[in-house]
């Protein structure tokens, strides 16, 4: 199946593409990501040393975390998935999106949220549940802007052009309705003040219900819809069909019917229901085929162009970032499998398996997407080609250093806190000596995310280089078609 | 599977049905994710199916909950968990391992992810006040090696006992069964609680007014298990 459906070239060239709202989604994207990784780096230097929060109280890594994990969750994925999605249903459905007010609202409003998460936070003003920390006031302005983006969105699909939807746009759909549900339901809650609520669940029901959106935000926000724009973006980049139309079928199916149940695979040997634990462990395992189905049409779309690997850094990109998708969703439901878990679970193996996840395959994409898409709408050419590469390869080495060091800090906390002597007694009994073992790991995780974060600068300049030499003319000049 | 499926895409039953029509593709979609919510959540409201119960759990106290506060607010989850899973190792180290039924006025619930320091889930009556007052302020001097940064604020900022009362407020409307009464005794409530760790600190030299949110901080931990072990005692007979 062609990437787009054949159109004339009469019709192409009718339609006007917003392409104002893609570049600033883009540049939401870039800014994000270095603030996002910046805190990140910050808190992997306190777990080495831990003076690093220079005794304020706005720093500490209890306020500062939250604000690491929102902000690459939702402010630099959530930015760039927002750039290719805006992008890319426009050339599908051949016209431009539904509406240019619901656009800015949407760009405006998701940034004055994030800039009230990055004051919040700091503040202490949570709700205490992982990745859905931001209090009630916020929650309601995020369904607000979440509700304008699914106008737009199925308003554009509404007025489209083409009548079939792409691959790409299933999963985009899944996304827009899966974040609208589990962000409504895991934020219902009790107002006590302004800043402060309590959930309508409680204890082990709250806990439920908070990973269920906990899982499923990875799922429908950190894969589904990066699967869409791998769809769309990965193709483009190497001029080549999708491999297989009947797998993404059967692959997206499987996979949005499957991800929701894993949820309880967070709580494996908790206080939880053994018939729910049971059932997300089988639901983790079973994952595994639709996420391969993903990866393996992915990779093997590079048929008969895995030349271009050895030349095209965006190809690079691609192709580490589909490869690690494949090795986090193995790695994935073996950590969900009772026994493996009860020696990851509490261990830096779980902050590991999230960013060779977030890293390796979320981060990648956003770069071979943005290096592909930021030439073609600015009609000019990158200004650096080799700090493509060298990009490329700070941030690989970056992601391989970060994660084995913490595998082999989770798997050594883990194997001391359950060793026994031969007495039957704890082999290790004092927990700071388990930390302390710990030091050599934090160094090098803490070598590796600055690695990474060194690439996302090296990106920043070199796309502001390129669009500062772009020909002037651009700015004014029709967007680009798709081709 | 090859790439040669393509030829008769146009005639796929898929693409006929479904590809075409995004309403019901959006409503195949809304079906597709809410299967697994529904059948998982569901039955948590079910005493058969549902979360074990465990009698004699009472909802924290003005104090305790004002320190529940900070607790959250300081994000300690990020780095303490409070959940002891059934095995000989964790029993070893921190006690009984945790039952559903501690949990049901834990809102939000804190169970934590990742142990970059011990789990607390038992830690209440470990230590003394004192320990906990000396650990919050320089952690080092507890516990040798420790990566946890102090928490100078916490000697110096107050808890507010009309913040305390809307919480209260707030937790009753959800169904915690605090009293009006309880509610607007809140105030007498935390000055004797705050009295009794007051005089505990006081009993090792550390001189605190009670009001500090470090001292609704210690009551809160001081808590932590306390009634659920005595709850079990009396289930399992001791």
């Amino acid at each position: 199946m062609s990437v787009e459906p054949q159109t004339t070239a009469a019709a192409m060239s009718a339609v006007d593409y917003d392409d104002a709202i893609v570049k600033k989604f883009i540049f939401a994207t870039l800014l994000f990501g270095v603030v996002g990784m910046l805190v990140g780096v910050i808190l992997a230097l306190q777990l080495a040393w831990w003076p690093a929060n220079l005794g304020l109280e706005w720093t500490t890594f209890g306020r500062l975390r939250p604000l690491h994990t929102n902000a690459v969750i939702f402010a630099f994925t959530g930015n760039f998935i927002f750039a290719g999605v805006y992008y890319s249903i426009q050339r599908l459905l051949k016209t431009r999106l539904f509406n240019d007010v619901l656009s800015n609202i949407h760009f405006w409003g998701w940034q004055l949220i994030i800039v009230s998460a990055a004051v919040s936070l700091p503040m202490g003003w949570t709700q205490g549940k992982e990745y859905a920390e931001l209090i009630w006031p916020i929650d309601l302005s995020i369904a607000v802007i979440w509700v304008v983006f699914a106008i737009n969105f199925f308003g554009t699909i509404a007025v489209r052009k083409v009548k079939h939807l792409y691959v790409a746009i299933w999963f985009y759909m899944s996304m827009v309705i899966t974040i609208a549900v589990l962000h409504i339901f895991n934020n219902l809650s009790m107002p006590a003040t302004i800043l402060r609520s309590y959930p309508i669940y409680a204890g082990m029901t709250d806990a439920l219900v908070q990973w269920w959106y906990g899982h499923n935000a990875v799922g429908f926000l950190l894969t589904t819809p990066i699967l869409g724009l791998m769809y769309y973006f990965l193709p483009k980049s190497v001029e080549r069909p999708v491999f297989s139309y009947r797998l993404s079928i059967i692959h997206f199916w499987a996979l949005i019917f499957l991800y929701i149940w894993a949820g309880p695979h967070h709580l494996l040997y908790s206080a939880l229901p053994d018939w729910s634990q049971t059932l997300g462990m089988i639901f983790s395992v079973m994952l595994i085929a639709p996420s391969w189905g993903g990866m393996l049409n992915g990779l093997l779309t590079l048929r008969g162009a895995w030349d271009r690997l050895r030349t095209d850094p965006i190809v690079k990109f691609w192709v580490v970032a589909v490869t690690f998708y494949g090795m986090s969703t193995f790695e994935g439901p073996m950590m969900a499998i009772r026994a493996v878990n009860s020696l990851s679970h509490y261990t830096d193996w779980t902050i590991g398996h999230v960013h060779s996840g977030a890293l390796g395959w979320v981060g990648m994409a956003a770069f071979a997407m943005i290096y592909w898409l930021v030439p073609r709408l600015w009609k000019t050419t990158i200004h650096s080609p080799a700090a493509v590469t060298l990009h490329f390869w700070i941030a690989t080495i970056g992601i391989v250093l970060y994660v084995v060091a913490m595998w082999s800090s989770g798997i050594t906390q883990g194997l001391m806190w359950r060793a026994i002597d031969d007495a039957g007694q704890l082999q290790y009994p004092i927990f700071m000596d388990t930390v302390l073992e710990l030091m050599p790991f934090y160094a090098i995780r803490l070598i590796g995310g600055t690695m990474y974060l060194t690439g996302m600068l090296m990106a920043c300049w070199n796309i502001l280089m390129t669009v500062r030499g772009a020909p002037a003319s651009a700015a004014a000049a029709r967007p680009a078609t798709a081709k | 599977m090859s790439s040669n499926d393509h030829s008769n895409v146009k005639s796929h039953w898929h693409r006929r049905l479904l590809e075409g029509k995004s309403a019901i593709f959006a409503v195949a979609v809304t079906v597709g994710i809410s299967v697994g919510g529904l059948v998982e959540i569901i039955p948590m409201y079910t005493v058969a199916a549902g979360p074990e119960q465990l009698q004699g759990v009472t909802p924290y106290t003005p104090l305790e909950l004002a320190g529940r506060d900070i607790y959250v607010k300081e994000g300690c989850y990020n780095c303490h968990s409070q959940m002891v899973r059934p095995f000989r190792d964790e029993t070893l180290r921190y006690g009984a391992w945790s039952r559903a039924g501690e949990y049901q006025f834990d809102r939000p619930f804190q169970l934590g992810s990742r142990r970059i320091g011990p789990d607390l889930h038992r830690v209440g009556k470990k230590y003394p006040d004192g320990w906990h007052w000396e650990h919050m302020k320089d952690p080092r001097s507890t516990s040798p090696g420790s990566i946890m940064p102090p928490y100078p604020w916490l000697y110096e900022k107050t808890y507010d006992v009309a913040d305390v009362q809307a919480s209260m407020t707030a937790l009753q409307t959800l169904g915690v069964p605090y009293s009006d009464a309880d509610i607007s005794g809140a105030g007498q409530a935390l000055k004797a609680q705050s009295d009794t760790i007051v005089a505990n600190l006081a009993s090792t030299g550390a001189t605190a007014q009670g009001n500090e949110e470090v001292v609704a901080l210690i009551a809160y931990l001081q808590r932590l298990g306390v009634d659920s072990r005595a709850a079990l005692d009396a289930r399992d007979g001791g």
